[in-house]
């Protein structure tokens, strides 16, 4: 779960990061107090996404009059997707140099990671791999205050820097852990007046701790379609094609969208249906995709956990309830294949048994519907 | 032969007694797994399908030498129950539960290291040898048979499609894994593929894998003295850019992750790459 930057930095200066003056600004008066208390500031907007500042989310105002031009002018903007409702007023900064630092999780030796780079700042996905310091942690030993002074020693940090940066370290990895994060991340660090400020900050929880964090907020996240589709505990991502395609299993539904891909059609969206859905929400799901408008319905279900005459009997639910006003594909093996075979085929729906067969026949009822 | 689970393994099932333990554990013994216990704190001295449960999997070892454990019990408590396994003695651990949170998976992955415990999982499906007529899992049991292929796999629907295809192409299993979903988890396909090497029984390796993370690159560069043959397909050609874990995400993987940097490096090593999975058993077949 993403924290708003405002969230993340307040969660930081509580472990005595030092982080700019700022305010929370809902309103253009806010923005104008925020001008008052804090001087000339900029205008930050809250979204979960990257590349902010390059897509106009960032702005300055001197005045507390500009502060009320810019945030009528903010409040509500599209920025890459996202509706801006909350603006962060953060005093501005004379940065003199940017740096970089993260904790995160890595995969692969399955411990902590801790980068730093001298090279901090929006490039730093293109600053060249000599450039970034890395440093697996061993999880049963921590980060104590040497990994923080041989790390900035690595960085050719000195005097106040290397002391304020080692000590950053620690803390950082301190709410990596606390908090459950998936990644804590500071870019850029900034270097103000000789002193280390988090001028931009990022944090995300790890979904499956977030049950034992009542501290941190709540957020979602998504379209309201995924919202609806998540509240019933499945899976779902929103795709730009007209072939709705339900699965079961996240790497099936990934096989599904290859395979209609694979035939030359689109697929409208990514939906796992769980390994082992019963009947209702299985029915929801679908109700979902009815209610998306789509070409053409593709069902493709490998019963395992998943038995294929509930399958069959949330179709049939959905059918005769709401109605299935477009063609519908189902492929349907497994666990009780032959009773939900054998129910569909009562109402008067073939099942396939091979998911090629189901994909293309998808594809081509789509291509027939113009 | 098999890979890891044997007829000789001494199974027992963590939280036997709720819903999903009771279920899989009639499933488990109806295909032949070994299985001598379970825990379930408060119902010692029950029975459950004439398996004895005890309160404590240190009662359960010392009563029935048990080897192996297969945890059911919810994410929040599975870090204690993988704890209390590995503590007493257990060496092989199937961590069945999803939405283990990371920094758990990461205590039971470094102790494991430490104690020499093979965890399968968390968020897996398990794993079956059909040779040994023995499963530690959620599996259906109908979709496998015996023979000589090895199956590795991230995604436990998805790895069934692929066993199943293979039995119909009557290319039986010696062992199928299931990895695991989460992004911290016990084995990776370097050190399934290292199992299957030294097994005698297993003359090709199917991979099924994903788009994300690198570990189908770390493995192909061990692909390449294997010695035996490799069929890989990976999911996700279609699928959306996944969610970016911040700026770090992208470092760390440097144009890794991609589903082309990931089938061009396993081609690379020699592995037989499809792009379909209805594909795998042909190739399996022209190898064998």
């Amino acid at each position: 779960m993403k924290q708003y930057e405002y969230l993340a930095k307040q969660i930081l200066g509580t472990y005595g990061i030092p982080t700019p003056p700022g305010r929370v600004v809902d309103t253009p008066d806010d923005a104008s107090q925020a001008v008052r208390e804090i001087g000339p500031v900029a205008l930050k907007a809250q979204v979960l996404v990257g590349g902010r500042g390059k897509a106009g989310g960032i702005r300055f105002a001197q005045t507390s009059e500009e502060a009320r031009t810019i945030t009528q002018a903010m409040i509500g903007m599209d920025l890459k997707g996202y509706v801006v409702e909350r603006l962060y007023a953060e005093g501005k900064l004379e940065i003199d140099q940017e740096l970089y630092i993260s904790v995160t999780t890595d995969r692969n030796t399955k411990t902590p990671l801790v980068m730093a780079s001298r090279a901090g700042g929006v490039e730093i996905e293109d600053v060249e791999d000599g450039a970034i310091v890395r440093r697996t942690v061993d999880p049963r030993v921590g980060v104590e205050p040497y990994f923080g002074r041989e790390l900035a020693s690595a960085l050719g940090l000195e005097g106040t820097l290397f002391k304020e940066f080692a000590d950053l370290v620690v803390k950082l990895y301190r709410i990596y852990r606390d908090k459950d994060a998936e990644l804590v991340e500071i870019n850029p660090l900034a270097v103000v007046k000789g002193h280390l400020v988090a001028a931009d900050a990022r944090l995300n929880i790890d979904d499956s701790a977030i049950y034992r964090h009542p501290e941190i907020q709540r957020i979602d996240e998504g379209s309201l379609l995924e919202k609806k589709v998540q509240e019933i505990g499945l899976a779902y991502v929103e795709l730009d094609g007209d072939i709705a395609v339900m699965a079961n299993g996240a790497g099936m539904a990934m096989a599904t969208l290859d395979a209609i891909q694979f035939f030359g059609g689109r697929p409208a969206n990514f939906l796992d249906a769980g390994g082992g859905a019963s009947v209702e929400p299985t029915a929801q799901a679908l109700g979902v995709l009815v209610s998306m408008d789509p070409k053409v319905i593709l069902i493709n279900i490998f019963g395992g956990i998943t038995r294929c005459d509930d399958v069959a009997r949330a179709i049939l639910q959905v059918k005769e309830g709401v109605g299935i006003p477009v063609p519908l594909v189902v492929r349907l093996v497994g666990t009780n294949e032959a009773e939900g075979v054998r129910l569909l085929a009562e109402r008067g729906i073939d099942a396939y048994s091979e998911m090629a067969e189901a994909a293309e026949q998808a594809v081509k009822l789509a291509g027939e519907a113009g | 032969m098999a890979i890891l689970l044997t007829k000789e393994s001494r199974v027992i099932v963590q939280g036997m007694t709720g819903n999903q333990g009771r279920f899989h554990t009639a499933q488990m013994q109806a295909y032949g797994t070994n299985l001598v216990g379970g825990t379930s704190p408060g119902k010692g001295g029950q029975r459950i399908d004439g398996i004895p449960v005890f309160d404590t999997v240190l009662s359960a070892v010392q009563e029935t030498g048990a080897d192996a454990s297969i945890v059911f019990v919810p994410a929040p408590f599975a870090k204690d129950a993988a704890f209390e396994a590995m503590e007493n003695g257990i060496k092989l651990l199937v961590m069945i539960p999803e939405h283990i949170p990371v920094q758990d998976a990461i205590a039971i992955v470094t102790r494991a290291r430490d104690l020499g415990v093979v965890v399968i999982g968390p968020n897996t499906f398990g794993l079956i040898s059909p040779g040994e007529k023995t499963k530690m899992g959620i599996m259906p049991n109908h979709i496998y048979q015996a023979g000589p292929i090895g199956v590795v796999a991230r995604s436990g629907t998805l790895s069934y499609e692929i066993a199943f295809s293979l039995t119909n192409a009557g290319l039986g299993q010696t062992t199928v894994v299931g990895m695991g979903g989460d992004p911290v988890v016990g084995q990776n396909f370097v050190s399934v593929l290292e199992e299957f090497k030294r097994d005698t029984k297993t003359q090709a390796i199917v991979m099924v894998g994903e788009i994300g993370g690198s570990a189908e690159e770390e493995a192909a560069e061990h692909i390449k003295q294997l010695g035996k043959p490799v069929v890989a397909y990976l999911a996700g050609r279609a699928a959306p850019p996944g969610k970016r874990m911040g700026h770090a995400g992208a470092i760390i993987e440097r144009g890794r992750g991609t589903l082309e940097s990931k089938e061009k490096a396993l081609r690379a090593a020699g592995a037989t790459v499809v792009t379909m999975p209805w594909q795998v058993a042909d190739a399996v077949k022209s190898l064998v």
